[in-house]
Order: structure tokens, then C-alpha cells, then sequence
């Protein structure tokens, strides 16, 4: 019977009863829902472990493979660490939305079937944008607003895509997808959009940073991630992926650098190693495959911490523009030591688990022979140690002091930051045990002299640029234009200049009207009015005068 | 009021020193260590340290451009309440 539990269920339950408690039994059932399911997807068998008929189609809602695992696992533990980290919030929303939100990741990654997926894949819509707008401004609002717009376009074309497939082919099993009919890429389209990748990459940093100081740590895990497995499974090795993951690592990384708030920044660094991982699985190959999913694993939990320590300072300080901070390590220690580990984490330092996740995907791309793409990994990966690895702790915690001397946040959110930055170096010295998790079998060794050597030249002079090129890229108050601003800007100015054109051209139709009515009142009384010709009264005389005429006019026709 | 040691110009200048010499050993380790190269130019002496460093200097300077054109105010969407 427990094997048959289904531990994105028993998040989303746990999400809907934690909505109706307060204190600790609410602090419980968040922190146990999780738990619970990380210990069921350890446990579980591989293969289908339910199978339902519906509609007339076999469905598998519960499936387990060596990937689906895998995320599952590490989804369910992101849960965990964010709820730990979240339990002073006081939104009564939010941390029930993030458990649904969790769970419905982990429905996705568990469905052996489509329509399964697309019916998390919209709950997961659903659960997201409820943890945006749950932070209560304004901005969220409104954020959160025009998320649900782009998730829900999203949602659409992957539902026209599943439709169309299951029409083709008949069967709703979920493998892998050949770009051979307008269907799939439909498909391709609505995974896309959640993997954040270009055109409509701006939703990430419009959105993510909107939410509270403990819901971005969700927002961070679950969207994207989810994207990348469905791709994974769906489209590996399709060629046109690496292309859109290369645009998205440069357009995280210059996006990243000329950015002011330091959670848009973590942000755009959520689209450029999103974009690692949406490469990797152009590549296509075993190895790049196996990179793809272990730095999945190690971009959750690198992430979240980054961002549980810059929500740490937001929620001790109320600020988040790099401007206002600085040298925040004199009474911060422990969330700077914290933001530290993150940090060298995403920049795939040696002993982190960055270093043994992403160097498998550059290692593909070499053994591929694809010398650009190759190339262009390296020096993505120098500017991701410039903008999250130096720039954010750099901005935040040292540089000159803001005078600002918050103290570190309460005991929960600390154990979490510590769990987490445990889980990034532990990962980083023994990921044998994280190898053995990866869907293919690796042979594939991180700590050659060569390729250590190599990193840490590549990541070092990067840090040297840094430093003697810093005054070019002094923080200033500015925000960058993105695509975003089509929505936000262009689109309610043509709005506004067709809202006009429209009240223009119906005030000279109402004055051509009023014309009209006029005229037509002129021309009635001219020949009706009380001196108009058709309204005269006609004398007897004249009547007498016109028979005579008549009668005359006959008497000559008969004549003649 | 007191400086914290971290932050102190002769700590500063320490940090740097340390910096610039471990820049220099990674250098000088690629002497010792033989990489195999997949491409010709990645067999060059020390190709990541002046790779890392060129392509970052690039693209800073490339970044600096970029934020001049499309760079706006903070409040151009509208105001914040933060």
C-alpha cells in the first residue's frame, strides 16, 4: 500500500492542510510532508507503480525511472530546506502554496504519461504564481499577474502539442519526441517557455524577485528545473537546443552583470545556468546527459542557498539594490560564510558541487568535437564566477561599508543555510554516491590534475579581470531593458494609442451624426414646416383655376 | 570607528599579494601537469589562464557598452514601495 503513495500527493496534501493550522503543527506537517516524500522516492521501485484507464487510454500518473529519481529526490529535498527557511514567514499562503507548487514538480517528474504531466504542469502554474502574489506589495501583484499570462500561454501550447500527438500516435505515454510534426514542437514550445528560454526569458527576473524573502527560494527550485527534465526526457540531442541554451547563458551572465538588486541578479543567473543545462541536453550525448541532470541537482541546491542568504539580508534589512549594501560579513557572518559556499558553488570551484556537475557538460562538448560550444562553456563559466561568484558576495558582504549592521537571521533559516551549504561541499568531495544517481553509468573522474588545474586558471583570471576592470562596473540605480518591456511598455502604449485613435474616430462620428440630424430637421422643414411648400393649404380658387386648365387642356386634345 | 581588520589597506594589500602569487603557482603548475588537448589551441602554455582572463575582460567591457544603451532608471516601470 505505501509503495502506491504517490509523495507529490502527499506534498500537495500537506500544502492544503498546513493552509488550515498555525504554529507548530503547521511547522510540522511543512517540514514532515517533505521529509515523507523524500523518503518515499528513495524507497521506491523502478517502473510503473500505478496505472489508471481514462477516456480510453492507459495512464501511468506514478512512474519511476533512474531520472525521474533523481529530480524527484532532489525536489522533494528542496521542499524541505525551503520550509525549513520559510517557517517565521508570516504569509499564511505562501508556504502552503509552495508545498502544492513542490508537490506538482514532483508530479511531472514522476508521470509516465502526458496528460499527466500537463495536469501538474498547470497546478504547478498555479501553485507558483500564488507564492509571488502572496508576498502582498503591489509590484507582486501585478508580477505575479503577468507570470500566470506567460505560464498559461505556456500551458496552452503544450496542451495543443499533447492533443495533437495523441491524435498522431494514440498512445499518451510520455518518451522520447521527435521534432517531426507541428504537435511536437507545440510540445517543445510549452517546455520552453518554462525553461525560461528566449524569446521569453524576462519572466524569471520580473517575477522571481518580486516574491518574499523565503518564496524565491521555491521559485528557484521547481519552474525551471522542471522544464529541463521534461527536456531531458522529451528532446535529447535536439540540435537547436544547444543554440537557445548558449543565448541563454550569455543573456543570464551580461544581464546579471549590469544589474543593481541583488535577487536579479541571482535571477538572471537562474536563465544562464538554466541555459547549461538546456545545452547539455543539445548535446545529447551520455556524458552531457548525465551533466545535465547532476548539475540540475546541484543548481537546486546551490541556488537556493545563494538566495536564502540574500533573502536573509532582505528580511533582516529590508534592502536589496547592491547601492545600499556592503560589508554586511562584520555582522552577518554566518549568511556571508553562507552566500560564500553558494557562490564558489554555481562558479564550479574544485570541491563544490558545481566543479563535479557542470565540468561533465564542458567535458561533452569537447569529446563532441564542438570547438564553439566548447569555447564559448569556458568563458561562460569565467563569467559566472564574475557575476555570482565574486560580484554578489563582492557587492553585498564586503566592498565599502553601508553602515547597515543587521545580525544574522533566526536559528531555522541559519540551519537551513548550513543544510544546504553542507549538501553543496559534501556533494562536491564524495559525489560517488551523486554519480551513482545519474540516469546513465559514468566513468567520468572531476579531480584529474589537468582539469582542476585548468578550472582554477579559468576562474582565477576571470577574479583578476574582476578586480582591475571593477571601476567600469561600479553598481549604479539603473534596471536594463529587456524583452519584457514589449509587455510592459509597448504593448499597453499601443493600448493606450488605440483607445485614443478608437474615442477619436467615434467623437467625429457623433459629430458627423449630429450633422446628419441637423440637415435632415433643415431639408423636413423646408418642404413641411408651416411655410414649406408640401404643408401650404390650398385655396379653392387656384383648385378652380387648375379643373379650368385641365378641362381646356382636354377639350384641345380632343379637338386636335 | 575602528576599521575591521579585513578591511584595513595593509590587510588589503596582503590579500592582493597572496592573490597575485597563487595566480602565479597555477601558472607555474602548468608546467608540471600535461593536459590533453582536444582542440590544438587549448595546448597552448597556460591557455585557461589568459582564456579566463581575455574572455572576462571582453565581456565586461562588452556588458559597460550594452548597459549604456539599453540602461534606464529604476523607476521606469513605476515606482517601487521598497
Amino acid at each position: 500500500m505505501i509503495e502506491h503513495l504517490h509523495p507529490g500527493v502527499i506534498l500537495i496534501l500537506g500544502g492544503l492542510i498546513a493552509g488550515a493550522l498555525r504554529g507548530v503543527p503547521r511547522a510540522l506537517v511543512v517540514l514532515l510532508a517533505p521529509l515523507a516524500a523524500t523518503g518515499i522516492v528513495w524507497g521506491a521501485p523502478e517502473g510503473v507503480i500505478v496505472r489508471v484507464e481514462f477516456l480510453g487510454y492507459a495512464l501511468t500518473p506514478y512512474a519511476v525511472d533512474k531520472l525521474s529519481r533523481l529530480f524527484a529526490l532532489v525536489f522533494a529535498i528542496a521542499a524541505f530546506g525551503g520550509a525549513l527557511f520559510a517557517l517565521n514567514q508570516r504569509s499564511r499562503l505562501e508556504l502552503p502554496a509552495a508545498l502544492v507548487y513542490a508537490g506538482s514538480a514532483m508530479g511531472v517528474t514522476l508521470a509516465g504519461d502526458l496528460l499527466t504531466v500537463f495536469v501538474f504542469w498547470e497546478l504547478m502554474a498555479i501553485g507558483s504564481t500564488l507564492v509571488i502574489w502572496s508576498a502582498g506589495t503591489s509590484e507582486s501583484g501585478a508580477a505575479s499577474f503577468r507570470y500566470l499570462m506567460i505560464h498559461l500561454l505556456g500551458g496552452v501550447l503544450l496542451m495543443a502539442g499533447i492533443a495533437g500527438h495523441v491524435a498522431d500516435t494514440g498512445s499518451p505515454a510520455f518518451g522520447r519526441i521527435a521534432l517531426d510534426s507541428t504537435a511536437h514542437w507545440l510540445m517543445l514550445g510549452g517546455f520552453l517557455i518554462n525553461a525560461a528560454a528566449p524569446p521569453l526569458s524576462a519572466w524569471v527576473p520580473d517575477a522571481y524577485p518580486e516574491a518574499s524573502w523565503s518564496g524565491t527560494v521555491f521559485l528557484s527550485a521547481f519552474t525551471t528545473k522542471t522544464a529541463v527534465y521534461v527536456l531531458l526526457r522529451g528532446f535529447p540531442g535536439a540540435e537547436l537546443l544547444i543554440f537557445l541554451g548558449m543565448v541563454m547563458v550569455f543573456y543570464g551572465i551580461v544581464y546579471a552583470l549590469l544589474e543593481n538588486d541583488m535577487r536579479r541578479i541571482l535571477a538572471y543567473s537562474i536563465v544562464s545556468q538554466v541555459g547549461f543545462m538546456v545545452s547539455g541536453v543539445g548535446i545529447g550525448s551520455e556524458t552531457a546527459l548525465n551533466g545535465v541532470a547532476a548539475q540540475a541537482l546541484a543548481h537546486i541546491i546551490y541556488k537556493a542557498l545563494l538566495l536564502m542568504s540574500a533573502g536573509s539580508v532582505l528580511h533582516m534589512t529590508g534592502r536589496r539594490k547592491c547601492t545600499e549594501l556592503g560589508g554586511l560579513f562584520r555582522s552577518m557572518p554566518f549568511t556571508a560564510a553562507c552566500g560564500m559556499v553558494g557562490a564558489l558553488s554555481i562558479s564550479a570551484f574544485p570541491l563544490t558541487s558545481g566543479f563535479v556537475s557542470k565540468s561533465m557538460i564542458t567535458q561533452a562538448a569537447a569529446d563532441g568535437h564542438l570547438f564553439v560550444v566548447w569555447l564559448l562553456l569556458g568563458a561562460a563559466s569565467a563569467g559566472t564566477f564574475v557575476y555570482a561568484g565574486i560580484k554578489f558576495p563582492w557587492l553585498v558582504f564586503f566592498r565599502s561599508d553601508s553602515g547597515l549592521r543587521p545580525k544574522d537571521p533566526p536559528f531555522n533559516m541559519r540551519l537551513a543555510m548550513a543544510f544546504f551549504a553542507a549538501l553543496c561541499i559534501g556533494l562536491g568531495i564524495f559525489y560517488a554516491p551523486l554519480y551513482r544517481l545519474l540516469p546513465f553509468a559514468s566513468a567520468y573522474a572531476p579531480y584529474t590534475a589537468s582539469h582542476v588545474l585548468a578550472h582554477l586558471q579559468l576562474l582565477l583570471f576571470a577574479g583578476l579581470a574582476f578586480f582591475m576592470l571593477q571601476p567600469v562596473l561600479r553598481p549604479a540605480r539603473t534596471i536594463t531593458l529587456d524583452l519584457d518591456w514589449l509587455y510592459r511598455r509597448f504593448g499597453p502604449m499601443v493600448a493606450r494609442a488605440c483607445a485614443r485613435g478608437l474615442s477619436r474616430a467615434l467623437l467625429a462620428l457623433g459629430a458627423a451624426a449630429q450633422d446628419l440630424r441637423v440637415q435632415l430637421l433643415r431639408w423636413t422643414l423646408r418642404w413641411h414646416g408651416p411655410e414649406g411648400p408640401l404643408a401650404r393649404t390650398i385655396t379653392t380658387g387656384s383648385m378652380a383655376l387648375w379643373i379650368s386648365v385641365l378641362l381646356a387642356a382636354y377639350l384641345v386634345v380632343y379637338y386636335v | 570607528m575602528e576599521k575591521h581588520r579585513l578591511v584595513r589597506p595593509q590587510t588589503v594589500k596582503l590579500l592582493w599579494c597572496a592573490f597575485l602569487v597563487i595566480l602565479a603557482l597555477t601558472v607555474a603548475a602548468d608546467l608540471a601537469v600535461t593536459h590533453v588537448p582536444h582542440f590544438g589551441v587549448d595546448g597552448s602554455f597556460a591557455f585557461h589562464a589568459w582564456f579566463g582572463f581575455l574572455a572576462c575582460a571582453i565581456l565586461i567591457v562588452a556588458v559597460k557598452g550594452l548597459g549604456a544603451i539599453l540602461g534606464r532608471p529604476e523607476n521606469y516601470y513605476g515606482t517601487r514601495d521598497d
